[in-house]
């Protein structure tokens, strides 16, 4: 199916003791300390989700205690995208296009099921998961996800980020879908794996 | 009379709160009195009149529709001067026509009536636009539009409302689509990425371009930096 990783990209046998000093170790661990705990999100409320998004910023669940508070509603100055809610297939161009305006290092968090599968919304209209048109860090679940569930998100990209390495240059690569690379999956093979369960061209559900 | 004057006239000219019908039979409840008036006026343009839950509705000849709503928003007697809205019906049995609706509501005499038009499939779904009688007919004829095809013949600015204008899988609501749409997914998703989202603006929008000299003294200074809008 070509996902096995290119030859060249050694992800998988690094050492961190090996190849990196102290003085690299110990600045990645304070740049990624500053970064991880002053995450600024820039929100994409589409639907019901954003409700619990913005009940996440209030005071009960109170955001800012993860250094979150600055709400980005430029794409410009955000570090994570929180796409809250269902995309339909007319906001595909101008999410990825945020997505591609926001500076590195970024990161998104698909809350919900809708923005992570397409949900309920089975249809025409709706794109079956956000990640199929820009990189996804953590998925929440739920439906939506309490605030507790996003908080847990969160931490989890936090967690994320403070593992990261400044070496690692991988980290930061934006592919762009590349016919020559192993990680590329043609639509025709995507068709047929989502056949059974996306497809639109052989089922319909009311039977006409 | 300025144009923002209360009216009080029929059932609201004696200053009392309306009130809700109770225990509304299902049919032949009734009827609006101006299905009657119509009836009177439009001998022929009327098909039938039914009342279902209370309401009244008014079938209508497709080819009279624009006629009898420029009657009953202007005639003194109906001044139906609310548009709530506009769509259309498509029924699973391919003989029965599809039914374009028509809500109209008359504030001062506090009635409520619906017009249908049937449009039978296989022929052009052309109907006359009552843009030129209700400026809120505009985007609620593009939706129909958008979802079911049919085109409001003197509509100033037909265009696809919801989806996007490049959408080529045809209308969503009529019964022929599929609930997943015509493309596969990738497809879907592959000329989803490729729409132009600039590319909404209609011509009037661009036109303001033209109007320049008449824009407000602020709005010129921050547009001749070069401020835009999009990107």
């Amino acid at each position: 199916m070509g996902l096995s990783a290119p030859s060249d990209r050694d992800v998988v046998s690094y050492t961190p003791e090996g190849q990196e000093g102290w003085v690299a170790t110990r600045l990645d661990f304070l740049v990624n300390w500053a970064r991880a705990n002053s995450l600024w999100p820039m929100p994409f409320g589409t639907a019901c989700c954003a409700i619990e998004f913005m009940a996440t910023a209030a005071s009960d669940f109170d955001l800012a205690r993860f250094g979150m508070e600055r709400m980005s509603f430029s794409p410009r100055q955000a570090d994570v995208l929180i796409c809250a809610g269902r995309v339909p297939f007319k906001l595909a161009p101008i999410i990825r296009r945020i997505w591609q305006q926001m500076p590195q290092p970024k990161w998104s968090i698909s809350m919900g099921a809708c923005a992570s599968t397409g949900g309920m919304f089975d249809n025409y209209a709706v794109v079956q998961g956000i990640d199929t048109i820009i990189p996804v860090d953590v998925y929440v679940p739920g439906c939506p996800p309490r605030p507790e569930g996003l908080i847990y998100g969160i931490r989890m990209l936090q967690e994320k980020v403070k593992n990261e390495r400044a070496a690692d240059k991988g980290t930061r690569d934006e592919m762009e879908p590349d016919p020559s690379s192993q990680l590329y999956i043609p639509p025709s093979l995507i068709d047929e794996l989502g056949e059974p369960f996306g497809n639109s061209v052989n089922q319909t559900r009311s039977g006409l | 009379m300025s144009r923002f004057e209360v009216v009080k006239t029929g059932s609201s000219a004696s200053g009392a709160p309306p009130t809700t019908q109770k225990n509304v039979p299902h049919r032949n409840g009734e009827p609006n009195p101006s299905a009657k008036a119509l009836q009177e006026k439009f001998p022929s343009a009327i098909e039938r009149v039914e009342v279902v839950w209370g309401e009244t509705v008014v079938f209508v000849d497709a080819w009279s529709v624009h006629e009898v709503i420029r009657w009953l928003h202007d005639d003194e007697s109906q001044r139906y001067d609310f548009l709530s809205d506009v769509t259309a019906v498509e029924y699973r049995d391919a003989e029965v026509p599809i039914e374009v609706v028509w809500h109209l509501r008359s504030l001062p005499f506090r009635r409520f009536l619906r017009i249908k038009a049937q449009l039978q499939k296989g022929t052009a779904l052309e109907i006359e636009s009552v843009y030129d009688i209700y400026r809120s007919a505009d985007w609620l004829e593009r939706e129909c539009f958008d979802m079911f095809g049919i085109r409001f013949r003197g509509h100033p600015d037909l265009r696809r409302i919801l989806m996007w204008e490049q959408y080529r899988e045809g209308y969503p609501l009529r019964k022929d689509f599929p609930l997943r749409g015509r493309f596969s997914r990738s497809e879907q998703l592959r000329q989803a990425l490729a729409q132009n989202p600039e590319a909404r603006y209609s011509m009037e929008e661009l036109s303001i371009a033209d109007a320049f000299a008449e824009l407000p003294e602020d709005m010129r200074e921050r547009l001749s930096k070069g401020e835009r809008t999009g990107e």
